[in-house]
């Protein structure tokens, strides 16, 4: 049974006005408008529904660090393919990995040399494969912002308290407010507004972001996934922007509490605390990282296996640093649809079901 | 991946539920979603239902597309707030 109200959020004769609006409220604006959608789920639903090329002259919007396989940065992902080729390991990672290139190979090609790696949708599934598997040592590759890692710090209480202690994890998780700080930082960037994530936001919630408004006057406003969000979303930056205003406004108000989610949080809380973490673009950030705790260390994969990565470097050519960080635009990049495209991906940015190549390349070549 | 799709919990056993999503049945966890109960709207991310979709919300936003499809005025704000 599908939600009842989900098709009035695509109706052609909703998004028509609602397009209509956003050109009304641009037409405000005294300058040309740069709008970062900072989710990877919102560059792939602009792109598919044609929303970036139907924007009205003054406004751009251009795409952020906000797919979490493009993020983590190929130590990372060499870190985790080592241990998927040590033969009493068998790791396990949403799907969206399997294709990533690392320096010297993806895991599609540690599969084929004997690696063991299971494709899973949800952390229980790993857990299901830990306990099917008594003498072998699961890994999980932990990746994703505030949405996952809630998710990924359930099946290590579980582990924990079941006593499971073949299942581990590598955590390369990030949290997606030090990232924006860091942007904003950046004198190059230049953005003017961010459209920020809905799915982040239903975890840490709305005040999240209230740093970024406030100290570097950027408006924020939090947006639902169908066109009609987007549309309207679009609107109240333009109007922030248009007045002079910096805040954090809840376009997504069915999907979003005004507080997010407290017990994902804590259960994040529990499992995890801040660390440092490499960004792919954007560098070490502190704090926007998520280590696991001394309490958990039975279940913490960097802690266990010793791995030598110092070989990783990022793919020769590959233009996806600039491209996370707004600076580049996919037709910026000499391979993009040459010799890199999602069936010879060069970067992780060709994989990624959210990666920006990819929706450039499927939607808007 | 921080996609999450709405669901309907069509029956709940302490910290796992059956959920409809489409037509389709699955498990979810509602171990971050305590409140969750039976006959919500969820939305589920990974296999874990991560938040409530308030339908009130929702209806209170359609009015507001179906106001400017009317061309009503007073109401031009464009926000859902
Ligand atoms: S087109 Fe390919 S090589 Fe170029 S930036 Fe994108 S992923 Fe990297």
């Amino acid at each position: 049974m599908p939600l009842p109200y989900l098709d009035e959020f695509r109706q052609e004769a909703h998004v028509r006005v609602l397009m209509e609006q956003l050109d009304e409220h641009a037409a405000r604006l005294s300058k040309p408008v740069r709008i970062m959608e900072v989710c990877g789920t919102h560059t792939m639903a602009i792109s598919r529904h044609g929303i970036r090329q139907a924007l009205p002259k003054n406004l751009r919007l251009i795409s952020g660090p906000g797919c979490p396989v493009c993020v983590t940065a190929n130590t990372d992902i060499d870190a985790f393919i080592e241990m998927a080729l040590m033969p009493e390991v068998i790791v396990a990672t949403f799907g969206d990995m399997l294709r990533v290139p690392g320096t010297r190979m993806g895991l599609a090609e540690a599969r084929s040399q004997g690696a063991r790696v299971q494709v899973v949708y949800s952390t229980l599934d790993a857990l299901r494969i830990a306990r099917d598997n008594p003498d072998s040592t699961v890994v999980f590759f932990g990746i994703g912002f505030e949405t996952t890692a809630p998710t990924v710090a359930a099946a290590i209480l579980e582990a924990s308290e079941t006593g499971l202690d073949n299942f581990m994890v590598m955590s390369a998780h990030k949290v997606v407010p030090p990232a924006l700080a860091a942007l904003c930082g950046t004198p190059e960037l230049a953005v003017d507004a961010f459209l920020c994530p809905g799915h982040v936001t239903a975890i840490i919630g709305p005040g999240a972001y209230e740093p970024v408004a406030r100290d570097f006057g950027i408006p924020c406003v939090i947006a639902g996934f169908e066109p009609a969000d987007i549309l309207q979303s679009l609107s109240m930056l333009c109007d922030q922007v248009a007045e002079g205003r910096a805040e954090v406004e809840l376009q997504y108000t069915r999907g979003v509490r005004p507080d997010g989610n407290p017990a994902a949080r804590s259960m994040i809380e529990k499992i995890f605390e801040p660390g440092d973490a490499e960004w792919r673009g954007l560098g070490i950030i502190p704090g926007s990282g998520l280590a696991i705790r001394e309490e958990f260390a039975a279940h913490d994969a960097a802690r266990h296996f010793e791995v030598d990565v110092s070989y990783s470097r990022e793919p020769k050519g590959c233009l996806c640093g600039a491209i996370l960080t707004g600076q580049k635009i996919p037709r910026d990049c000499p391979l993009f649809g040459k010799s890199c495209s999602p069936d010879h991906p060069v970067g992780p940015c060709m994989v990624s079901s959210e990666g920006t190549c990819a929706a450039y390349y499927q939607y808007e070549i | 991946m921080c996609l999450a799709i709405p669901a309907r919990i069509i029956d709940i056993d302490k910290q796992m539920a059956t959920v409809d999503v489409g037509g389709v049945t699955r498990q979810a966890s509602v171990v971050l979603l305590p409140e969750a109960g039976l006959g919500d709207y969820v939305l589920m991310h990974a296999g874990f239902a991560i938040s409530l979709v308030d339908e009130k919300e929702a209806l209170e936003t359609i009015r507001l597309f179906q106001q400017l499809l009317d061309g009503m005025p007073g109401d031009d704000s464009g926000s859902a707030l």
